[in-house]
């Protein structure tokens, strides 16, 4: 039987993030034929709506608000169970980012049903559709049903292929007016320490330092590396603890779990706690002086070497493909 | 200050997963407070000697989760509340733990109520905020500052590493991210001290709730660990020739850059 879906998806300086599309291909997957519908939340969403059609949803219900100009569980609660009662779908799929993951539960909770959290993939459709998400931050794995009910799950980002992208696609893009008001969180300031843009968990490389890179200089020509690949610098827990940078970029089973299709450890030794963080990446570079460190067991490439010698060379023969 | 924080018993972070009958393996492995609640506990201590009152440490699980407690009064906590489920529900998922957990301080008035933003077992972040949307108070995720003066708060919070300042108000519950302080280390006498503190064991028949009220939402059809990696490839020879060497196969054969 077909399933009605309803997805969330999400803005960031004015465009969508990828896993908005992801979502919509996670509700396609489940929705055995049924319809997709797309809400979007802000102060200003109206002119993306068509973009989510493009990628395959079939419908968009907007709702704009000046108070939902920053997010808050309290305000895009309330604009998003404003379209749910209109709709009452039979799935929803959030991103599992820093929004879906702080709103998902509460939603979840007033609605008291089931969630699956952070899944990185689907099988089957509809009421038989199981869910397969890491443990242990991915030292294993485990597949998940809902029971019965809303089949409700936030889905991590770049595991799922979004829908190939479809500019002759057409659908309505409705404006909802909802009251949103009693916000008890208010948002004072943002400061922006990820200044250029590529987020961690959505990276598509990410050049990753421990505590090979002896100091706060040695991130720079990871840095350049990472620039240079359209990528994110990322560190090891030893990297953090010795204050060569902050803990935002920390990846591990305490810090963030990543999965970028290309990760290359740059003078990380390869503790199990860092490994469960990224051992998921598709494809896995380690330069380390180290023959024997831990993380040539994981690696796809190995290169026993100086980061300092390596690295440079890398970008070299970056900037020689580039110009070519 | 009435505190309370949450605090759940995990897999040390240094451990090895494997599977027996279907099920993560427990036997010999060593067990550690959430790290990511340790910071929770750590704040609400903080904050007690601040203002003064009280911290609570709440967990549910049976009763090798005493000893998490213990640490967590060890290290300046007032007392302790282990409420074991075990025996009477089957099935515990993240909906089950919320209820159980808001039923018990539904009449507590906690002004502030504490858990870290993530257990690194689930990994599913859902304990916090469903609790308070049960008891109907605030809540804010991945702190890293929290200001306390009078009934407002001032909360800093981790957005995928932008700085969010928040102001808000008690009763709140908040969940910790890395960066919020660093955990103290229980001392000998504090120790000592733990030993004497409160511990009260509940179960489920001590709750207001039938067992239908808790019953899990989603199911664990099963737990697998990861595909082994095949061995990889390490480069030879001079490091000029091994650097151009990787970008070559980067580009041509895993076909990533």
């Amino acid at each position: 039987m077909s399933k009605k879906m309803l997805v969330l998806g999400e803005a960031r300086d004015g465009e969508l993030r990828n896993v908005s599309f992801e979502t919509i291909a996670a509700a396609k997957n489940i929705s055995g034929g049924g319809e997709v519908v797309a809400v979007l939340i802000g102060d200003q969403v109206q002119s993306l709506g068509e973009e989510m059609i493009h990628y395959g949803a079939d419908r968009v219900v907007t709702v704009e608000h000046p108070h939902l100009k920053h997010y808050t569980p309290d305000g895009f609660g309330q604009a998003f169970l404003a379209v749910y009662g209109d709709e009452s779908p039979d799935g929803v799929v959030f991103g599992h980012t820093a929004m879906g993951k702080d709103l998902s539960p509460k939603i979840a909770s007033k609605l008291g049903t089931g969630l699956i959290s952070d899944v990185t993939k689907i099988e089957g459709e509809g009421d038989d559709a199981e869910f397969i998400r890491p443990i242990y931050s991915g030292k294993a794995f485990e597949k998940v049903e809902i029971k019965e009910g809303l089949q409700f799950i936030t889905i991590r980002p770049n595991n799922i292929e979004p829908l190939a992208h479809d500019a002759s696609r057409s659908g309505d893009v409705t404006a909802k007016t909802v009251e949103i008001a009693n916000l008890r969180s208010v948002i004072k300031d943002v400061v922006r320490k990820s200044t250029e843009g590529v987020d961690l968990s959505e990276a598509k490389v990410i050049v990753a330092g421990g505590r090979g890179v002896k100091g706060p200089e040695g991130f720079k020509p990871l840095k350049e590396l990472a620039d240079l690949l359209g990528g994110a610098v990322g560190a090891s827990r030893g990297a953090c603890d010795a204050d060569y940078c902050d803990y935002s970029l920390q990846i591990g089973q305490t810090g963030k779990v990543v999965t970028p299709d290309l990760y290359i450890a740059a003078g990380i030794s390869g503790a199990i706690q860092h490994v469960a963080g990224m051992s998921n990446s598709k494809v896995i570079v380690a330069i380390n002086k180290d023959p024997e460190a831990n993380i040539f067991k994981i690696a796809d490439y190995g290169i026993v070497g100086d980061i300092f010698e390596i690295i440079p060379i890398m970008i070299e023969e970056i900037q020689k493909i580039k110009v070519s | 200050m009435n505190i309370y924080a949450l605090v759940k018993r995990t897999f040390d972070t240094e451990e090895k997963i494997s599977i027996s009958n279907g099920a993560i393996a427990e036997d010999g492995a060593e067990f550690i407070i959430n790290p990511y609640d340790e910071y929770a506990v750590e704040e609400a201590i903080k904050l007690r000697d601040e203002h003064g009152g009280e911290v609570t440490v709440l967990s549910i699980g049976d009763e090798d989760s005493e000893k998490q407690l213990r640490t967590a009064l060890a290290m300046g906590a007032d007392k302790a509340v282990l409420i074991n489920i075990e025996d009477d529900i089957d099935d515990i998922d993240e909906y089950t733990s919320a209820k159980v957990i808001a039923d018990y301080l539904k009449d507590k008035n906690a002004d502030l109520i504490l858990a870290g933003n993530v257990a690194i077992d689930g990994g599913s972040g859902q304990v916090g905020p469903r609790v308070a949307e049960l008891l109907g108070i605030n809540y804010v995720t991945t702190i890293t500052e929290l200001t306390i003066d009078g009934t407002n708060a001032t909360v800093v919070r981790d957005v995928e590493g932008d700085s969010e300042t928040i102001e808000t108000s008690l009763p709140l519950l908040v969940t910790a991210q890395q960066g919020l302080n660093e955990p103290r280390y229980p001392s000998l006498p504090g120790i000592m001290k733990a030993k004497k503190k409160p511990l009260e064991d509940l179960e489920f028949d001590d709750l207001d709730l039938d067992e239908d009220d808790v019953e899990a939402k989603t199911e664990t059809k099963e737990v697998f660990l990861p595909p082994a990696k095949a061995a990889g490839r390490v480069l030879e020879g001079e490091p000029a020739d091994q650097a151009a060497e990787l970008i070559k196969l980067l580009r041509n054969e895993a076909k990533v850059i």
